[in-house]
């Protein structure tokens, strides 16, 4: 897969996820770039970078010599850099920009907002080794990048977001934007293109995976894989796991082991742990009903640890392991 | 004192809150996510319960918890919520449909074919469907109207999910400083006229750099709606500043909504740094779905002492039902220090801020007796 956007619900770490999995990328060696088009810097907030430019600047070399350039794109550059680009527009570009074009392009229109975020991911999955970007297209070097990851924006906003052609359409019908469009939507179609949402084994998060799911699909865009992050492994065994859920617990049992440990005031504790664990079995049994609607989609379901203590550059090393083990290094 | 206590900020005083008659509207703000929704349908479920005729302005609700307020389709306009027989109160809730609320705006200050011509440009559906500000900006509007009927004493606001936090504030000001601004005003004027003569040659340049880019249509359709909808709105920014106002007026009160990790507790930091520099009135924080310690026995052992338990339940390789309650016990301690650490670092940079907290519940809330249940945690603070 050359060109990979990564979606979920606000709160599901998906900046975190698309990160590992643009680092999983690289793994093998190869050049991978991570493009944030939401302009919320979550990616050098992930880092515990400064505030990264319209650039791609690379991140610290993996271990095994690939690498993963960052850029966090935000609409206004992007028009600029495009009026440059296909015009050679800068002058009128500034001034543009003095009259509150800039408000123009990428809040009145939002579709063409899109148009420009979208194209300078696809620009960078097009663009080829040692060739001028004007050229990309015509060039037959090897791509500069193996894979591109998208931060892309929510599961709420992703269908829209992608679909940039009717987006585009009700304001361009025909043009230079209309060209553009047509460009970026042919790579978004691609066979080698997927979305892959990430979610949470809770009801909301799913059920915006189980939306967003079918929404792309009515596009005819190629869904990925569901990541389900920030898993935790059950602490019971099934069978006392339903037995606290249904609110019949051994109580005796545990006084006897709490006992046993050493511990004091047995009874008023096992009244509290006994409440921890029933809580605890509730929701084990409400990730199971979730998993399993997950799984129904017949999407690869990949799943991401809990990590205790916040993400750090250690903990993405070990997410991007992960997702390697489970087939999405490639 | 370790960081499992409660910090010493400030309780907030839910039930004082929505049972002063002094306060019409609370404002529920913060990140995606956060559970702002549920918040808002709770607040307006406990005040109803209290006595007051309340509404719900809700923008994008989980279809379970529509169905609960029953908020089945999408009309746009308050439809009571069936309450147990002698509920003191009243509570309404309605769903913002942002197109129907701006052709609604049109349709009432236009006459009916000037309304025509602008809801049929192209522009117009553009601009009503999906520009960036539209949905904040209807749901003051929808505000301003709710409160104007005069026929609820408390309306309660759900913001929409916005890109960032900020945009709530800043959306309706952006939309009306669009539609009033410069640019709109040279695109829209006829080229020969010249209002912009004093820009010299930058005219053309700009005017063809728009002609390449957008299109020629595209400008047609711009300078037919501007014609259009100027002469209906006058000053479309000065109805935005009125908005604007009524959010600043004693009598509105800002809830920021918000759970203990860290994302949520930084746009959080952001939002009341912004409400205070707007002068906008900031009832306190509900920091939803933290993970409180049970009371008495539970409170006080601590996660070493349960992992040191633990060890030696396992040593032994007995009790593994103690042995699991154990683990668990000590994985919901260092939870709870870890989100007391992250709220205790926001709260020294905002001392004074009143803090209402809610523990997270095994399953998401779907129905009535779940929302109450929210709101007497809500009221517990």
């Amino acid at each position: 897969m050359r060109l990979h956007i990564v979606t979920g619900k606000g709160g599901t770490g998906k900046t975190t996820v698309a990160t590992a999995l643009a680092m999983a990328l690289a793994s093998r060696g190869g050049r991978v770039l991570l493009v944030e088009v939401e302009g919320r810097q979550g990616v050098a907030t992930l880092l515990g970078h400064p505030a990264l430019p319209y650039e791609e600047r690379e991140l610290t070399p993996l271990p095994s010599g690939g690498r993963v350039c960052v850029l966090a794109a935000d609409a206004e550059s992007a028009l600029l850099e495009y009026l440059e680009l296909f015009y050679g527009m800068r002058r009128a570009g500034q001034a543009l920009n003095r009259l509150g074009a800039v408000d123009f392009a990428t809040t009145i229109a939002p579709g063409l907002r899109d148009v420009l975020l979208t194209g300078k991911a696809t620009e960078a999955v097009r663009r080829r080794a040692g060739a001028r970007r004007r050229a990309a297209d015509s060039a037959s070097a090897p791509f500069h990048y193996d894979a591109v990851v998208m931060d892309a924006p929510p599961t709420g906003r992703i269908g829209r977001f992608l679909n940039v052609n009717s987006e585009v359409a009700g304001l361009a019908r025909v043009g230079p934007v209309r060209d553009h469009a047509d460009k970026v939507m042919s790579v978004i179609r691609s066979p080698r293109t997927r979305v892959h949402f990430v979610t949470l084994l809770e009801e909301m998060p799913a059920q915006e995976t189980l939306d967003g799911i079918a929404e792309i699909n009515a596009l005819g865009l190629r869904v990925g894989s569901v990541v389900v992050n920030m898993a935790r492994p059950p602490l019971l065994g099934e069978d006392d796991l339903a037995a606290a859920a249904n609110g019949g617990l051994d109580k005796a049992e545990l006084v006897s082991g709490l006992k046993a440990a050493g511990l004091s005031d047995v009874d008023g504790l096992a009244a509290a742990l006994s409440d921890e664990v029933r809580a605890h079995a509730l929701r084990v049994r409400l990730e199971h009903r979730t998993r399993a609607r997950l799984t129904e989609l017949g999407r690869p379901v990949v799943e991401l640890p809990h990590l205790e203590g916040g993400v750090d550059r250690s903990a993405l090393d070990r997410l991007a392991e992960t997702l390697g083990e489970q087939g999405m290094d490639r | 004192m370790t960081a499992t206590h409660a910090p010493s900020a400030p309780r907030l005083d839910v039930d004082a809150l929505i049972d002063s008659p002094e306060t019409r509207i609370i404002v529920c703000c913060g990140a995606g996510g956060v559970g702002k929704t549920t918040t808002a349908a709770a607040l307006g479920l406990r005040a109803a319960e209290r006595g007051r005729r309340a509404v719900v302005i809700t923008v994008d609700p989980a279809r379970r918890l529509a169905q609960s307020l029953g908020l089945e389709s999408l009309d746009n306009a308050p439809r009571p919520v069936p309450l147990p027989e002698g509920t003191p109160g009243g509570l309404h809730a309605m769903m913002l449909d942002m197109k129907r609320t701006f052709d609604e705006v049109v349709e009432e200050h236009a006459d009916p074919e000037r309304a025509r011509q602008i809801l049929a440009n192209p522009f117009y559906q553009t601009l009503s469907t999906s520009f960036s500000g539209t949905q904040e900006y209807m749901a003051m509007e929808k505000l301003g109207q709710l409160r104007q009927s005069g026929e609820w004493d408390l309306i309660v606001v759900d913001t929409p999910p916005s890109r960032s936090a900020l945009d709530f504030l800043d959306a309706p000001k952006r939309l009306g400083r669009f539609l009033d601004g410069r640019l709109i005003r040279f695109l829209s004027a006829p080229a020969s006229t010249g209002a912009f003569r004093f820009l010299g040659a930058g005219v053309n340049l700009v005017t063809s750099a728009v002609n390449k880019v957008v299109g020629a249509q595209l400008l047609s359709d711009l300078r037919s709606f501007v014609s259009a909808f100027d002469t209906v709105f006058g000053g479309f920014q000065a109805r935005a500043e009125r908005t604007y106002r009524l959010l600043q007026a004693p009598g509105t009160a800002f809830v920021v909504v918000t759970v203990p990790d860290t994302d949520a507790l930084r746009e959080a930091s952001y939002f009341v740094d912004r409400l205070a520099a707007d002068g906008m009135p900031l009832a306190g924080l509900v920091v939803n779905r933290a993970h409180p310690l049970p009371d008495g026995a539970g409170a006080r052992l601590t996660a070493a002492e349960a992992v040191r338990a633990e060890t030696a339940l396992r040593d032994a390789g007995t009790h593994s039902l103690a042995s699991a309650a154990l683990r668990l016990h000590a994985e919901r301690v260092r939870t709870r220090e870890h989100e007391a650490r992250l709220r205790n670092r926001m709260l020294s940079h905002h001392r004074g801020i009143r803090v209402a907290e809610v523990a997270a519940l095994p399953e998401d809330v779907h129905d009535l007796a779940g929302l109450r249940t929210i709101g007497a945690a809500l009221a517990d603070g």
